[in-house]
Formats: structure tokens, sequence, C-alpha cells
């Protein structure tokens, strides 16, 4: 055997230049940009999760970053309870889809998006100020609002009882055209009233949810909204002992004998359910009532057309309900998690979800509500071109609760404070100001 | 070997003897010991998944919302003087104690009756019966919901057809209390069936022969000799469905959310819904213990009357 070689120290210094050098010259592998893993939402679309992997495939061929995809379900609020076992734990996804308040209840934990929605912004214009409200804390983006996921919830109404029973022809009034016809100024709260007591006694009443799941407050909230109705103002102060919410409250009441009785009980499904068993003449909902209906009822989907909501004394508020992605300040590859949301943000990757989902996801910005798909899809042609909000509605955002300060309005978005008190003075025997004297007693546990 | 240790084994001749074990070696070979380190990967497991997880949720639930700041017993304090969570409690025990009672009750019964047929039929019934506590509950409560349903309700079409108006299964507050309480005692009375007919079948045939010649009637079976010897397993059946009742999640989660009103909340559906939903985890941790040091001092005293017992059947 012969004995090794001693390491000179010349030698030593020429191996560890050598060895420092090899970042520079190494061959990009699969992995080269690192790994990512994300938890997106688990769409209720057939085929838009396989057009997102496609697109993060895409992506990642490109950057040479190695991503896994988990679809996180919904349903039974499997996505709430990833979001807070990973925000305990600190450790999980490096991206997360984040249902509509969870950015705030997750804020201290996300990493900053403001160059993110800098570049997006100065790219496509303005977001609507809905998105800042739940996504901006302290001065900073927390999360860039997703496409996938995102929804306004418009009324979706029977072409054919419209006609019949209200006289009203919705394709005229709301055509798939940038300018709404004649009439569109009429179409208020009022009308809405008249119209739902006209398809109530003609035996389809609108299938207007009053329970304590989203559908129900969404609407409800969008009607306070334009009432000009807010339980707790900006600041915090609790104003639900107003002129604004005891006029609104007039109004739930005159509404409600021309509901069904069960509405009380109704979860999300059972307003779609109710259009598609062609039992109800509208309801308030994004297009997937319709698309199924289309599928499993075809004489009630070809008759179906969706389009702004009724105007109130201030103004024409319409549901939206954003999703957010967020990159986990925890995160191991922060950098690339952002690269690939703003990748994804952008227009052509944005057309190709909003399409794949049939024209469900409403992106952020206004200037992508022009895709074709909102006018291309059918049965009949373009009954979904008014689901994105467009200039001529004149509509405004709407989140129910708001402007109550965040951490105070997820409060009274989850516990359905504004159905429960229409609930106490329709059926629970109470008068306006009993419910509105209950109401205010939560409020102020909701903002201790 | 009545002090634990196992005797050593007498020295082999040809074979040079060791030395005495030392302490540790001596430790090794009790069998509270060797016993002590059977148990414990049982013992890491309740460590890892039931003590760590408690004693994180106590620690939870005395923190402020930003979960920045210890506040002691603030939250409970909070908690009592909120007359929506005054309303849970109520709701809470109203549906715990109401489903065991019906629970135990029925069960009881279906023991007797499965007792007393033919060992070939009771086979196939006890199997079909039990299917109820079989079924994932989550699925089986979807398929009550579908019963319930507020537009296409099974039961209201058997009613109506016999021209009875419809019922407002989970739309109403006692309707919406009745139904969830039904689910929870058509989930919950094969348990007990089948713990009660286990107790009925250990019990000696001899005492219903001597009670018979002594002129006994039945009711004074049930009571002077049934009942006394299944008190222990009623005792235990009962607090561990209580436990698992006011722990009861699903069936409130999927037939009425809460609602209407939050009339049918229970403390775990609250507890998600201020924790998980509204974002104030130690809010949501306060509400899933506050029954905690109850059910623990209710547990106490029914295990020691357990102890108890088996000590004085045994002296």
């Amino acid at each position: 055997m012969t004995s090794p070689r001693p390491l000179s120290r010349r030698a030593a210094l020429a191996a560890g230049a050598a060895a420092a050098a090899l970042p520079l010259v190494h061959i990009r592998t699969a992995a080269a940009a690192g790994k990512l893993t994300i938890a997106f939402w688990d769409h209720w679309v057939p085929g838009a999760n396989d057009v997102m992997t496609k697109l993060v495939n895409e992506w990642s061929a490109k950057t040479k970053t190695e991503c896994t995809i988990d679809f996180v379900t919904s349903v039974g609020n499997k996505n709430l309870l990833t979001i807070a076992a990973e925000a305990q734990a600190k450790t999980g996804h490096d991206i997360n889809a984040f249902p509509t308040w969870e950015v705030h209840n997750n804020a201290q934990l996300l990493e900053p998006m403001d160059d993110v929605v800098k570049r997006l912004s100065a790219k496509y214009g303005e977001m609507s100020p809905i998105v800042e409200y739940l996504s901006k804390i302290d001065g900073s983006y927390r999360a860039m609002p997703s496409i996938s996921g995102s929804q306004n919830k418009p009324p979706c109404a029977r072409i054919d009882i419209f006609k019949e029973k209200v006289g009203m022809d919705l394709q005229s009034i709301f055509p798939a055209a940038p300018q709404m016809g004649p009439g569109y100024d009429q179409w208020t709260w009022d009308a809405f009233l008249a119209a739902a007591d006209k398809c109530a006694k003609a035996g389809f009443p609108f299938g207007m949810p009053m329970g304590q799941f989203t559908d129900a407050v969404d609407w409800v909230g969008s009607v306070f909204h334009a009432y000009g109705a807010e339980l707790v103002n900006a600041k915090g102060d609790i104003t639900v002992n107003s002129d604004q919410v005891k006029q609104v409250m007039e109004w739930f009441k005159k509404l409600v004998p021309s509901l069904p009785e069960d509405v009380w009980s109704w979860d999300d499904a059972s307003n779609n359910r109710a259009l598609i068993s062609g039992k109800s003449a509208l309801i308030m909902n994004p297009p997937s009532a319709w698309a199924v209906a289309v599928r499993d009822n075809p004489t009630v989907g070809e008759k179906c057309w969706t389009f702004p909501p009724p105007a109130g004394p201030k103004g024409r508020f319409e549901a939206y309900l954003p999703y957010f992605w967020g990159v986990w300040n925890f995160s191991q590859n922060k950098t690339a998690a952002k690269e690939l949301i703003e990748w994804l943000s952008e227009r052509e990757q944005a057309e190709r979800l909003c399409t794949a989902s049939h024209g469900y996801d409403i992106p952020p910005f206004q200037s992508m509500s022009d895709f074709k798909v909102w006018a291309e899809e059918k049965p009949p042609l373009g009954t979904v071109y008014n689901y994105p909000m467009r200039p001529a509605h004149h509509s405004v955002a709407s989140i129910a609760a708001q402007p109550a300060p965040p951490d105070v309005a997820v409060q009274i978005y989850n516990q359905a404070t504004m159905t429960k008190m229409i609930s106490k003075m329709a059926t629970g025997g109470q008068t306006i100001d009993q419910a509105i004297a209950w109401a205010q007693t939560e409020l102020e546990g909701f903002t201790r | 070997m009545a002090d634990g240790s196992i005797a050593a084994a007498p020295s082999m001749p040809g074979v040079a003897s060791y030395a005495p074990p030392g302490g540790l070696h001596r430790l090794m070979r009790r069998r509270s010991t060797i016993a002590f380190l059977m148990a414990l990967p049982l013992i890491a497991i309740i460590v890892l998944l039931v003590v760590y997880p408690t004693l994180y949720a106590i620690y939870l639930s005395m923190l402020n919302k930003r979960m920045t700041k210890f506040v002691g017993l603030g939250n409970f304090v909070f908690l009592l003087g909120r007359p929506t969570f005054q309303a849970v409690i109520f709701q809470s025990v109203l549906f715990a104690v109401s489903a065991v009672v019906l629970k135990a009750g029925i069960g009881f019964a279906l023991a007797h009756f499965m007792h007393n047929i033919p060992s070939r039929r009771q086979r196939i019934l006890r199997g079909l019966l039990l299917i109820p506590w079989v079924v994932p509950l989550a699925m089986s409560t979807l398929g009550w919901w579908w019963l319930f349903d507020p537009s296409y309700s099974a039961f209201n079409w058997v009613l109506n057809a016999f021209g009875a108006p419809s019922v407002p299964w989970l739309g109403q507050t006692w309707w919406a209390r009745f139904s969830v309480i039904l689910v929870n005692v058509w989930y919950g009375a094969p348990f007990f069936m089948i713990m009660y007919l286990a107790a009925l079948k250990s019990v000696p045939e001899q005492l219903y022969e001597a009670a018979a010649i002594d002129g006994a009637s039945a009711i004074q079976k049930l009571f002077f000799i049934t009942l006394p010897m299944m008190r222990n397993i009623i005792s235990i059946t009962v607090l561990f469905s209580l436990i698992v009742t006011f722990a009861n999640f699903d069936i409130v989660r999927i037939l009425t959310n809460g609602g209407p009103q939050d009339s049918t909340h229970l403390f775990s559906t609250y507890a998600f819904q201020v924790g998980i939903q509204s974002g104030d985890i130690p809010l949501g941790a306060s509400v899933s213990l506050f029954m905690l040091p109850i059910l623990a001092v209710f547990a106490f005293f029914i295990l020691r009357g357990v102890n108890r017992r088996t000590k004085e059947q045994m002296g």
C-alpha cells in the first residue's frame, strides 16, 4: 500500500476555489430554482383544476422549479382547517389559497405582496376597493386576489317567467352588450320587491336564502349597503341603531311574505336547487347554478339570464367574494412563490383560468372583464355576459359588514348577524327595535 | 412472585457463577418496570395526541384574540356574559342529556328484546341494528339532511300524502332541536344496545331462577337483579356517551349549521364558528374547553363509584 500524498496548502486553496465556483457553472436541473408547494382551492367546476395544473407545469418547466400542487376543498371548511393548522405549526405549503377573510386572520404570518400588486396594477389598472379592504393591512398588501375561486353573486333569473309574470324583458334591459338597455335605472330594490310578489303569486317565489350560510349573508349584506345601513362603521363604532338599518329592516319585512317559508334553513345549495328544479324565478349566485341547470334540467338552463343587482337609495351593490393567493413568511421559497402568483395573475393565464371555469372565476382587475368567455357561454348566448361587473352596470362591489374593521366584520359575517336580525323580526316575533337591541349586544361582544 | 420480581434461576453446575445483579439490572427485571416499558409506546401516543393538545388548548384559551397577550381566564369570563353563549350552554346540555337518556332507554329496551329472541335471529338483527353506529356519521347525517331538506323533505312528502301539513324540520327552533337530537339518538342507541346486551348476558341465570322460585315478578327481577348487576356498565356507558355527545359536531354542522338563530349550536360547532371561521382561536379554544372541568368532576365520581362497587364484588 502506498501512503496517501499529503495535501499541499496550494492544492487545498485550488480545491476550495473550484468548489466555490461550482454553483456558477452547474447544469440547471428540474429543481434548479428550488421546490414550491402550493395549496390551491379545489374548484367546483370540473376541468378547472386540470388547467391550473397545466399552467403551473408550464411555469415550472420555464423556471426549473419543482412544484407540488394540492387542491384543498372548501367542503367542510377543510381549507380553513389547513390554513389554521399551518399557521399554528409555522410550516406547510409555500402558497395557500385564502378565502375572503383569512388574509386578515393570518396577516402577521403573510409575506408582503406590495411589489406584485404594484407591478400588476401598473399593467392592468386598479383593483376593487374590496381587495384593499380585505388584504391591505397596516399599509401593506398581504396577499394577491386570486382568479380561481373569486366570485360575484348577481341575480340569475328565468327569462320566461319574468317576461310573462313581471313584464320585464331581461335580455333587453340587461343585454349582452357594453351598454345597459332602457329601463335599467328602474331596476331598484322596490322593483325587486314588486317582482318577488308577482312571482310568488305565480308559484315561482324568489330563492333568496335567509339562514346562516354565505349565500344568505352576501345578498342580505348587499341590500344593507344599498340602503346605507351599517352595523359598525369604519372606526369601529356600533351604528346599528340607525334610521338606515330600520329602513332596510322594513324592506325585508315586506319581502319575507313573498319568499318560500323554509328559507330560514336553506344552505348554499338550496337556492341552486330551487332554480334548477324550476321552482324559483330568481336566485343570486355565481353561474354554477345555471351550469348545473344546463346539464341536469336544460329546459330551465336555457331560460336563465344573469344581470346586475337592483339599486337602492345609496347605489347598486353587488356581492363580491374574492379568494387570495398568499405566501407564508415561513415559506422556504418566497421569491419563487411570488413569481408564480404574479405569472398566474397575468392576463393570458387569467383568461385561460376563467375560460376553464366557464366564466365562474372573476379576475381582480376590471380591465379583464372583456374576456370572451362571458360573451360566448351559452345557452342562451350571452347568458353570463353581465356576470362580471362592467362599467355600464354602475355597480359597486360589496362584502357584507363592510366598512366595519375587518376583525369585527368577519364576526358579523360568519355569525350571520344581519340575517339573524331579520329572522328574529320575521319568525321570532320581535319588533325591529328588539332585533336591533339584540344585534347591539352581539356587536358589543364582537368589538371587545 | 407476589413481590413483583422474577426469581433468579438457580446456578447450573459447570457454569461460572456471576456476580449478584446490580441496581439497574434488578430494576429492569421487575415486573412493574417491564409493564411500564411495554406500555411506553401507548403512553407516548397519549401524551402526543391527548395530553399535549389539551395543554396547548388550555394555553390558547388564555391568550387574547391576536395571541400576543396572556389574559388568564378573561375569555371564559367574557363568554359567560354573552347571551349567545348562555344559549349555547343551554342547548348543549339539552342536547347531550336528552340524547343520552333516550339512547340509554332505547338501548336498554332493544338489549332486552335481543336477549330474549333465539340466538340465530339475534345475530342477524344485532348486525342490522348496529348499522347506524357503523356508518360514518357525516355520511348518514347527509342522508338525514335529505329527509329533512327544507324544500324536498321525504318526511314532508309522506306527511303531505296523508293530508298533513309540512313540518319545518330544520327551520323552526324546537323542530330543529328535535331533529338534531333524533339523529344523535338514531346513531348512538346501537352502542348502548350492544353494551347492555353484553352486560345482560353476563348476569347469572341462577339469580333469575332463584327469584322466580321466590315468586318475583318481571318488574322485581328488573329492579333487584338486572339493574344492580348492570350498574357498572350503565355508569360507564352513560359517562362515555355523555362526553362524546357533548363533543358532537357533525350532526349540527351538517343539518343546521347552528341555526335557526343559533338555536342548535353546541359547544363544538360554536367553537368552530368563533375559532376557525371568525379567526378568534383563543375564544374558540375557551368555548371547546368550557365543559372540561364539569365533565372531569362527573367522570371522577362515576369512575369512583364503579371502582368501589368492583372492590365490593371482589371482596
